[in-house]
């Protein structure tokens, strides 16, 4: 049942075309919201089983035999996710009914969301390691085909790449984590894996393993300094940015933080790396929001100032800020989906998402203005008691207070953690001011290319829902904090908690100051912006995450290009270089290393007078054919040596070969002096005089090389050769007294089968090569 | 281009063209026990055909012989490769050779070897690359010749 839940959402993008092409009168999404709505349901009904304690856990055999199979798991962190990707799935697939005009192509746009949405699933339920790899990639997969939707603009396929590029790497470190956890536990289990968290940590690879696995939850919750794939992210149609890049995807991360929390949770490294990105990405999401003036820009700089906070707090690791991080990860949810949604209906409603071209929206848009000032005072931390952003960033205010695990580097960098903490909200607070009075407030701009008006009931029916959520979340938080958070908190930690959530702290409590300073201080710098603003001439500057890494994918592409121009010339001579260099080095350096040469005279024969004449004509006339100028000359010389050749078959005893050797030189020399003698007069290539050296050095080197591997050879006998055996029985079997014969038809016979077949593919190729060259017979070469 | 009468090695060449074939057919048949064997066999036909085309031309040489000598390289390859497979009729592995004395009608008593066969195949073919070859690259030329002369 588990199982189907999950592939559900596979099976009805297999069938989403089909419906498509059918049913035209009836927008295609009415289809899809079926299956979010379902999942929904059934995943409510886990609640009571997971409060009790019952982790549901179903297994599918996959592949058995490396330990990979499809289980999937249901504790309190699961749940949520899965509530979180169903519920705000079926929001989306709402709004984008309305958001979404018929004419687009819808088919495409309901697969990948619904591949993602099932990729999604199986990522947060997934027990096994491989499997949830295997579903990370499917969620990078579909992101990038839902950010390329509108794959004729340039910005949007650009996107998509950068986005894919970025979260591929991590997902494939993340691979390389998995990978060395699963041999390190010989397990692919991921409770197994928590079980046997002490073997990770004590392992000599636990800081690569960390690194690899964080690499992958920071790459895709946009973590700095990877975060500058999200704000590309945003050419995507505005539902997609409310699902995946608000409330889900950019979850992933977060959530395999927290699912692996209970193997990497308590040692230093885990704190520091976690909680200090965290905080990082915290304060420049939050500081690079307030420089944008795009509405979606902004909300995703927020988004990733608010991923770095949930991260922060997670790194924290004590039972207060686990249990601030999912709360603020439901909370976040839910406005910033809403926000992402009011941002839409603005850009449907007036054409623009640019605040510099809007203001006064109020009058026209009064639901959407209430909605934007809820959502975006919930996401400031505005001290209201209806508002759920103000009591997850007071938890978050005080966690970043108390430390439980006291080593000294925890001690050492834990002080400065509150001001970052309070620098980033005080940012956070001004642009999310920024949004809403630069948007609805104001005198209003006559240059819109529509007159504004209010969006269609059904595109506010789903920021109506979120926006109440917020409300409720903050008016009721320990019924959500009992059904939801505790049981999270719980599979994070294993500890249990008592989510009891106050608004009011009391008087002498510093996360009050905390919130008030935020307040004071956000104010006061929003209505001095305009004095400012020109810090950002300096930082970033010129190196912004985004420059940095157009430069790094230039410079990879210049640079690798450089490298293969200067070794790749196009010239024959210099590649029979390379191969001839690693053939020298690599015969040398074996022949150094293993001691190879040896050096024996007990098997040599005696040398007679005429072998060593023939020889010293040979060597002559080798050495001839180098300094010839003249090309027929030079063959005619070569010659020599064949001949040489073939009479020193004769001293050697060798009849069969000498005969073979005459002619075929005799053949060879005929048909280079024919070739030669037709080529066209070119100049010989002059060659510099240092080429010249490296050629001498090269030929002389094989030479040599080839002669001790000769004379080496030689002298190492390891056994008998099998010849005596040739000697002994060629009449015997093969009925012949020629034994070069016998053996070339009949114990070797293969091989000269294979031969005679050579012969005949060259006779063919030049047939070919001769008579069917092209333009031979236009005549127009 | 103008032949100069050339009687003397159109003369000698008719004699000497026998005696090569008959010391390429001795060859291929002494393979055996002797040096020689069809590679050499086929390279001295060649050589005796070459001479044949040296000395009378290419006119002459086609009303003479009709055949095409790039069949030979195909059926040389059939008949090696047939040879081989016929040694799984007898249950044996391939490319057994078989030998064995027969009394034959006008030889008498004759040592046969089916490794014979398979040097005739490495015959045909040695003949049939090295005249393709030859005869195609000599044509080429003549052909260019020919279109150099027309411009």
């Amino acid at each position: 049942m588990l199982h189907a839940a999950v592939l559900l959402p596979f099976l009805a993008a297999f069938f989403i075309p089909f419906i498509y092409r059918g049913v035209k009168q009836v927008h295609l999404g009415w289809f899809v919201l079926a299956v979010p709505i379902l999942l929904f349901g059934y995943f409510l009904t886990f609640i009571n089983g997971v409060l009790k304690g019952v982790h549901t856990l179903k297994t599918f055999e996959w592949i058995p035999s490396l330990g990979v199979n499809v289980t999937f798991f249901i504790d309190g962190l699961g749940l949520f996710f899965a509530l979180l990707i169903t519920g705000i799935g079926s929001l989306v697939v709402l709004y984008s009914i309305y958001y979404l005009s018929k004419a687009e192509k819808l088919g495409h746009f309901y697969v990948y969301l619904l591949l993602f949405m099932g990729a999604m699933l199986g990522v947060v339920l997934s027990d096994n390691l491989f499997v949830l790899y295997t579903f990370w990639e499917l969620t990078s997969i579909s992101s990038f085909l839902l950010i390329g939707y509108w794959y004729q603009r340039e910005k949007s396929t650009s996107g998509a790449l950068k986005s894919m590029v970025i979260t591929v790497f991590g997902g494939l470190a993340m691979l390389g984590g998995f990978l060395l956890m699963s041999d390190i536990t010989g397990t692919t289990s991921i409770r197994g894996i928590i079980e046997n968290a002490d073997l990770i940590v004590n392992s000599p690879l636990f800081t690569f393993i960390l690194i690899l696995v964080l690499l992958g939850a920071f790459t895709k919750s946009a973590q700095f300094p990877f975060h500058t794939w999200l704000p590309d992210a945003m050419e995507a149609p505005t539902p997609v940015s409310a699902f995946l890049h608000s409330a889900t995807m950019v979850k992933a991360g977060i959530y395999l933080v927290a699912r692996l929390s209970l193997v990497f949770a308590g040692t230093d490294l885990f704190f520091l790396i976690v909680s200090g990105f965290g905080l990082l990405t915290l304060c420049w999401g939050s500081y690079m929001a307030v420089r944008k003036t795009d509405l979606k820009a902004i909300l995703a700089y927020s988004t990733i100032s608010q991923l770095g906070m949930i991260m922060a707090m997670l790194g924290f690791g004590t039972k207060a800020a686990i249990l601030a991080a999912v709360f603020h990860i439901l909370n976040h949810a839910t406005f910033k989906g809403s926000l992402f949604m009011v941002a839409g209906i603005i850009d449907h409603e007036t054409g623009t998402r640019d605040i510099r071209r809007l203001g006064g929206l109020f009058t026209f848009m009064p639901i959407t203005a209430t909605l934007a000032l809820i959502g975006t005072f919930s996401m400031a931390g505005f001290p209201l008691p209806i508002l759920n952003g103000f009591l997850s960033k007071e938890m978050f205010f005080k966690s970043s207070l108390h430390f439980e695990h006291a080593s000294p580097i925890v001690e050492a960098v834990s002080p400065f953690f509150p001001y970052f903490a309070v620098g980033g909200s005080i940012f956070t607070f001004i642009y999310s001011v920024m949004i809403f009075f630069r948007t609805f407030t104001g005198k209003q701009r006559d240059t819109l290319e529509k007159q504004p008006h209010e969006a269609p009931i059904g595109m506010l029916i789903s920021p109506m829902i979120l926006v109440a959520l917020v409300v409720i979340i903050a008016i009721i938080p320990d019924t959500f904090g009992h059904l939801l958070l505790a049981p999270m908190v719980d599979s994070v930690t294993n500890l249990v908690v008592d989510p009891h959530i106050k608004f009011w702290h009391g008087l002498y409590n510093p996360e009050l100051y905390m919130s008030l300073a935020v307040l004071i201080f956000g104010t006061l710098l929003y209505m001095t912006r305009t004095k400012w603003v020109r810090i950002y001439d300096v930082l970033p500057g010129k190196m912004s995450a985004a420059k940095v890494f157009d430069a790094l994918m230039n410079g990879m592409v210049k640079g690798s290009e450089k490298v293969t121009n200067i070794y790749m010339t196009g010239s024959l001579r210099h590649y029979l270089v390379y191969i001839l260099t690693f053939f020298i080095a690599l015969l040398a350096i074996t022949m150094s290393v293993t001691g190879g040469f040896t050096l024996s005279f007990d098997d040599l024969a005696p040398i007679a007078l005429p072998e060593v004449m023939i020889a010293v004509v040979m060597a002559v006339a080798a050495f001839g054919t180098i300094f010839m100028n003249n090309r027929i000359a030079a063959i005619l010389v070569l010659g020599i040596v064949g001949y040489g050749l073939s009479l020193l078959f004769v001293f050697f005893r060798a009849p069969d070969l000498a005969l073979t050797q005459l002619i075929v030189e005799t053949v060879t020399v005929a048909l280079f002096l024919l070739c030669f003698y037709h080529l066209p007069d070119l100049d010989k290539e002059k060659s510099s005089s240092g080429t010249k050296v490296v050629n001498w050095v090269i030929s002389i080197s094989v030479g040599v090389i080839v002669t001790l591997i000769g004379i080496a050879s030689h002298s190492t006998k390891m056994f008998e050769p099998i010849s005596d055996y040739f000697i002994k029985n060629s009449y015997k079997l093969g009925g012949g007294d020629n034994i070069v014969n016998v053996i070339l038809v009949d114990f070797r016979g293969l091989d000269t089968m294979l031969e005679i077949l050579v012969l005949g593919l060259a006779a063919i190729g030049i047939f070919t090569m001769i008579k069917l060259r092209p333009g031979k017979k236009g005549g127009n070469e | 281009m103008q032949r100069s009468n050339d009687l003397i090695l159109k003369t000698t060449t008719t004699i000497i063209v026998f005696i090569i074939m008959g010391f390429s057919i001795y060859l291929f048949f002494a393979g055996h026990n002797a040096p020689g064997g069809g590679f050499i066999g086929g390279l001295m036909t060649s050589g005796a055909l070459v001479l044949l085309y040296v000395s009378y031309g290419f006119k002459t040489m086609e009303r003479v012989i009709r055949f095409d000598f790039k069949n030979f390289i195909p059926i040389g390859l059939l008949i090696a490769v047939l040879t081989g497979v016929g040694s799984f009729f007898f249950g044996q592995p391939f490319l057994s050779h078989t030998d064995a004395y027969f009394e034959l009608p006008i030889l008498g008593h004759t040592h046969l070897a089916t490794a014979i066969l398979f040097d005739l195949g490495v015959y045909f073919t040695v003949v049939g690359v090295t005249m393709t070859i030859i005869l195609n690259i000599a044509a080429d030329e003549g052909e260019e010749e020919l279109s150099k002369q027309n411009m």
